[in-house]
């Protein structure tokens, strides 16, 4: 008989795993990362490979020549920023885009902060915003959707629903006008709308957040609460004058409002760590996403409004603080 | 076009004036009146902020000392008595000499000394093992090679060996006592270095009887107090089953080392005994390996150093003598140390000298 | 309706109960027994015996004199061999009594038949006078003195008597067996007990993985006054006694206070079988039921042991395969400690020793905290793991204990849950212990 292994209690182990969350969200992510496959053919495919592998490259050299560390390829956390910030640009984006993208995402966002757990802000919202900022032309002339495999690398493009819509406020047009230009409702929340790859399907994004409640890999609070500001929010100014803001169930079901309640927003490294302050962090996302998409200067919000409040997530950590237990005894 | 130009100039202009006002009187509003003496004596310390003078920091230091207006009590292990000499022109006052004292590992429970017992799986912490388990070789006194006095240790002075799962007092050591108050078990102290750093000590901590501490260590103070009936300076105390040697009392005779019937009494950088006629009754005992022993305590790191890069050490030595030019005690001691490759062979550590 | 429990986090480890349903078999005498002195919280009892003396079972062989102590009582007749410090469970040294055993006679004053005594003769004073005297301590595996709780200070009042027959720790089944083999015994310990505490309502919590157990006391406490049995859904950790007294009457002790606070008296199944022993049996407190489980043992069972027996008794009796052992555990899986060595006595807070395979020893390697908050979530107590681990270690303790470390009680969820396998619970017990000689430096003062 060997030695004896002494340690402190407790002894056992719930099995749960880095590695099993984060594949979790990988596999939740794949239905609408089909979809994308489906609607915008090998663009989609390139820009998603080129995504992840080289954020996992970025991530391997970094911990393993700068930090000069044991490099964790296999928690599937570089994999996600990866996947992320492929569902965050169009497919036609050129090649050596999303590379710096991926570089900033890894580089800038998560290592220089000291990697896994330790980045403030989404690593993949911060590449996409780089570029955004950086490239905005190519970063916002989306392919349109074609149902026809399209095999080619130059796919028509034109504006989101989204644009349409912003664009056509601005210049005064009409609700009703704007309302025929874009795809029916149905058409929008099952995935025929033009835009980043992670946009085209509300639906398969609600089954891969569902998949994740079930899991319990995130918790209700942050998409409840994200959704229900946005519905009451968008509703207060759609009842005001529904000539001049779009309804609610417009704001839900386009851009990247699915994969911004279910995956941006709810990355538990950047999220608050106790329930009152997942709930104050939903809400504040959801307002000052509706705040940008109508009166901001791009149409679309979710992203930075998700990074705004990440700053301020160290702040709704320390100010509520979960309900200790006998803090006021109840009896009876 | 040149009016946008003025204005732009003007503006910037008269922002930069009202700015300067008002720091001006902010300035002379919030203005505190300091002793001229504590940035002098501050910037004389070596800014190292240990705490080992037993305050917060440098500049809690040199205000403390300033506003007592004595020397008395107060001491920079780290410039040592040089500085304090350098330091007393300032204030007007003579320092006390006090001698340079070095931290020393009461404890010889090494893997071989003291053979695991379990395999602890856990976190490392010393502070947190201490309470948990009695620690692997099974004595509840001894060193639990969690390394948190190397952590504590601000200069460098210290390691942990991997061999022998004990930490190792480099020779750079200021003595700042952080290593000292960071053992949960006491094991380290703080001893004078002591002529040519010639010190004997008892290297164990185990205040339990001889034959209990025996049982998880070969190398355990029993005591039996044969150093004490050997020691003809009244030096060596034997409490709770536990010998001290008062290093103010010891004059280094090194009788006691040869009595004591586990080792647990070290002398280091001594030179070689001569050569003895061989003891019957004690043939583990021999002088060799103890001093090989005592020689990996103290001095491994440099004595690992020693057979391939001699020079590599002296030059080290330099470099950080021209760095830390303020710390002078601690040049003196790296800078000097002098090496004779010639005899580094089976006693190295005591060919290991410093001219202190 | 859904059964009760405890509101704040919890967890729901696999029960394991590999001994459920295995009668409680006796274990021969060991050749010579070790009773450390120490087996209870609080000052170590005096020793009132010399080396070479003759005891009896049930003799005194120290005895605790301050108030948070107990009696120690000799467990096995025969010479003692030696009073010397002894190595116990952690590695540590204690004072103990080594009795060479000879025979099995009992002291005359113990009533060893298996009849059992319904009729409480003694008044509530004498009856706290017994408990203290036959060293009951609580044998949930605190070890707290018993006579303790039922000296109840002036001026507080006590409505409920709590009986804890929970037994969340996964593989443990001690409790389990007791309260099916001896039902009897327990209620009128009960009834002592509230004699004692001069309450009349009762409320026994069971977790409802052990339905026989509840129907058992169901049955039997019919019979009696004002003892009510509640199930309560399994989850861990119920038998803590904060958590305890939420699931059954929806009360919260608050912080730093005790059970009395909120008019609970909390006592083991374990503890009011020893008090029925003690009280009308006139038995000290020298067997107790362990359980010796895990998947390298043979026959998982429990046994009845004496105090004193070695641990390596009991592995060999259930057939062990020590080969395949990482790891031997003092108590259950979430709360016990790990041996350091095999040859330690039983000991009165010996409820368990589980035995683990080499591969379920050695804990994950530590990855970066995710800020997942699963440890904020699991946590019964409300508290937030990952932030006090991060200030204990960085030794911030008047931040620790504005956190309320101090509150934790050691279950260990947040250790089970973590992705990361952080050592939280490690990190924490440090910090309590430097805030706890904080508090205690400051009260000094």
């Amino acid at each position: 008989m060997g030695l004896l292994t002494v340690s402190g209690s407790p002894h056992i182990h719930g099995g749960l795993s880095v590695k099993k969350l984060m594949w979790g969200v990988v596999i939740a992510m794949m239905p609408a990362m089909l979809a994308s496959f489906y609607y915008f053919g090998m663009g989609a495919i390139k820009v998603t490979l080129v995504a992840v592998v080289s954020a996992m490259l970025f991530e391997y050299l970094i911990t393993k020549f700068i930090l000069k560390k044991e490099p964790q390829l296999h928690d599937g956390s570089a994999a996600i920023t990866g996947l992320l910030l492929a569902f965050n640009v169009p497919s036609n984006l050129p090649i050596w885009m999303i590379v710096v993208g991926a570089l900033v995402a890894i580089g800038i966002a998560k290592m220089s902060f000291g990697g896994l757990g330790k980045n403030p802000f989404n690593p993949a919202l911060v590449g996409r915003v780089f570029l955004l900022i950086s490239f905005p032309v190519q970063m916002t002339s989306w392919p349109v959707v074609d149902k026809v495999f399209p095999l080619g690398l130059d796919a028509i493009t034109g504006p989101t629903p989204l644009g349409i819509v912003k664009e056509g406020l601005d210049n005064g047009e009409p609700m009703s006008d704007l309302m025929s230009q874009i795809p029916s409702y149905t058409q929008m929340f099952i995935g025929e709308s033009g835009g980043s790859l992670g946009e085209v399907s509300a639906l398969l994004l609600l089954l891969g957040g569902i998949f994740m409640l079930l899991r319990k890999i995130i918790t209700w609070h942050i998409p409840v609460s994200f959704l229900g500001s946005v519905i009451i929010f968008s509703g207060i100014l759609w009842l005001i004058d529904p000539n001049a803001y779009v309804n609610p169930m417009f704001h839900l079901i386009t851009g990247g409002m699915m994969m911004g309640v279910f995956f941006m927003a709810t990355d538990m490294v950047t999220s608050p760590m106790t329930p009152k302050g997942q709930l104050i962090f939903g809400t504040g996302v959801g307002i000052i996403t509706i705040i940008i998409r109508v009166w901001g200067a791009f149409p679309e919000g979710v992203s930075f409004a998700i990074l705004i409040m990440n700053a301020v997530v160290p702040h709704l950590n320390s100010l509520f603080k979960p309900k200790r237990f006998g803090k006021e005894a109840s009896n009876g | 076009m040149d009016d946008a130009i003025l204005n732009a100039l003007l503006v910037m202009a008269s922002i930069g004036v009202a700015a300067a006002v008002i720091l001006y009187f902010v300035a002379q509003k919030f203005k505190v009146i300091e002793d001229p003496k504590i940035d002098l004596v501050d910037e004389a310390l070596p800014g190292a902020n240990c705490g080992g003078c037993g305050y917060a920091g440098c500049r809690a230091f040199a205000e403390g000392m300033v506003k007592a207006g004595t020397m008395e009590g107060f001491f920079c292990p780290v410039g040592g008595n040089d500085l304090m000499k350098d330091i007393g022109p300032i204030l007007g006052l003579v320092p006390e000499d006090k001698k340079p004292q070095i931290a020393v590992l009461l404890c010889n429970g090494s893997i071989k000394n003291s053979i695991p017992k379990f395999d602890y799986d856990g976190d490392q912490t010393c502070s947190f093992t201490t309470n948990l388990t009695a620690g692997v070789g099974g004595c509840s006194f001894g060193c639990l090679g969690g390394g948190e006095c190397v952590d504590a240790c601000n200069f460098d002075a210290m390691y942990m060996d991997p061999e022998t799962n004990l930490p190792v007092v480099k020779f750079n050591c200021v003595a700042c006592n952080a290593c000292v108050e960071a053992c949960p078990r006491d094991i380290l102290e703080l001893r004078n270095r002591g002529p040519k750093e010639k010190r004997i000590f008892v290297a164990c901590v185990n205040k339990e009887k001889g034959p209990l501490s025996k049982l998880n260590c070969n190398v355990s103070c029993i005591g039996c107090k044969a150093c004490v009936k050997v020691c003809k300076f009244d030096a060596i105390d034997v409490n709770n089953f536990l010998a001290y040697i008062n290093y103010e009392a010891c004059t280094l005779c090194r009788k006691c080392v040869e009595v004591c019937p586990t080792d647990a009494i070290h002398e280091i950088n001594f030179k070689p005994r001569k050569p003895k006629p061989p003891k019957v009754d004690k043939p583990k005992v021999a002088a060799k390996p103890k001093a090989e022993k005592q020689a990996e305590a103290v001095v491994a790191d440099l004595t690992k150093d020693l057979p391939k890069a001699e020079a590599e050490v002296e030059v080290k030595a330099e470099v950080k003598a021209e760095v830390k030019a303020e710390v002078k005690a601690e040049v003196k001691v790296e800078a000097k140390v002098e090496v004779k490759p010639a005899e580094a062979t089976a006693t190295e550590g005591e060919e290991v000298k410093s001219e202190n | 309706m859904g059964l009760l429990t405890f509101k704040m986090g919890g967890i729901h480890p696999p029960e394991s109960k590999l001994s459920a349903k295995s009668a409680i078999e006796e274990v021969v005498l060991p050749k010579q027994a070790v009773v450390p002195l120490s087996q209870h919280l609080g000052v170590p009892a005096k020793v009132q015996v010399k080396r070479g003396e003759l005891v009896k079972v049930g003799q005194l062989l120290a005895k605790g004199e301050a108030f948070i102590s107990a009696d120690i009582h000799s467990p096995v007749s025969g010479k003692v061999a030696k009073i010397e410090p002894r190595v116990d469970s952690t590695g540590f040294r204690k004072e103990s009594v080594v009795i060479d055993v000879d025979g099995d006679e009992w002291d005359e004053s113990i009533d060893t038949s298996t009849d059992i005594v319904k009729e409480i003769k003694l008044d509530q004073k004498e009856i706290v006078e017994r408990i203290h005297r036959m060293g009951v301590v609580g044998m949930g595996g605190a070890t707290f003195p018993s006579h303790v709780k039922y000296m109840v200070p002036d001026g507080k009042t006590v409505e409920y008597l709590i009986i804890n027959g929970v037994e969340c720790e996964p593989y443990l089944t001690s409790d389990h067996q007791l309260m099916l083999e001896k039902g009897e015994e327990l209620i009128i310990g009960i009834t002592i007990m509230m004699k004692a505490l001069k309450v009349d309502k009762t409320i026994i919590g069971i977790e409802n993985n052990k339905p026989d157990a509840i129907e058992n006391l169901k049955n039997i406490a019919k019979n009696y006054q004002g003892i009510t049995i509640e199930a309560l859904k399994v989850q861990y950790p119920q038998g803590g006694e904060k958590q305890l007294i939420d699931a059954l009457l929806g009360r919260e002790v608050p912080s730093g206070k005790l059970p009395l606070e909120v008019g609970c008296v909390v006592n083991n199944v374990g503890t009011a079988y020893a008090i029925y022993e003690a009280v009308q049996k006139n038995k000290p407190l020298i067997e107790r039921i362990v359980t010796v489980t895990g998947k390298t043992v043979g026959k998982p069972s429990n046994y009845k042991v004496r105090i004193g027996t070695p641990i390596t008794e009991l592995l060999e009796k259930a057939n062990c395969d020590m080969e395949g052992t990482g790891k031997v555990i003092n108590g259950g899986p979430m709360m016990g400690k790990a041996l350091v060595l095999l040859n330690v006595p039983v000991t009165k807070g010996t409820s368990g020793v589980l035995l683990l395979e080499k591969a379920e020893a050695k804990r994950m390697p530590v990855l970066n905290c995710i800020r997942c908050s699963k440890c904020t979530d699991v946590c019964p107590m409300g508290l937030e793991p990952h932030l006090l681990s991060i200030i204990a270690r960085q030794a911030e303790n008047e931040r620790c204990e504005e956190e309320q470390i101090m509150d934790c009680i050691e279950c260990g969820s947040c250790v089970y849950t973590c992705p990361s396998g952080r050592p939280l619970l490690d990190n924490i017990r440090l910090g309590k212990s430097n805030v706890g000689f904080m508090i205690r430096n400051r009260s000094r003062k």
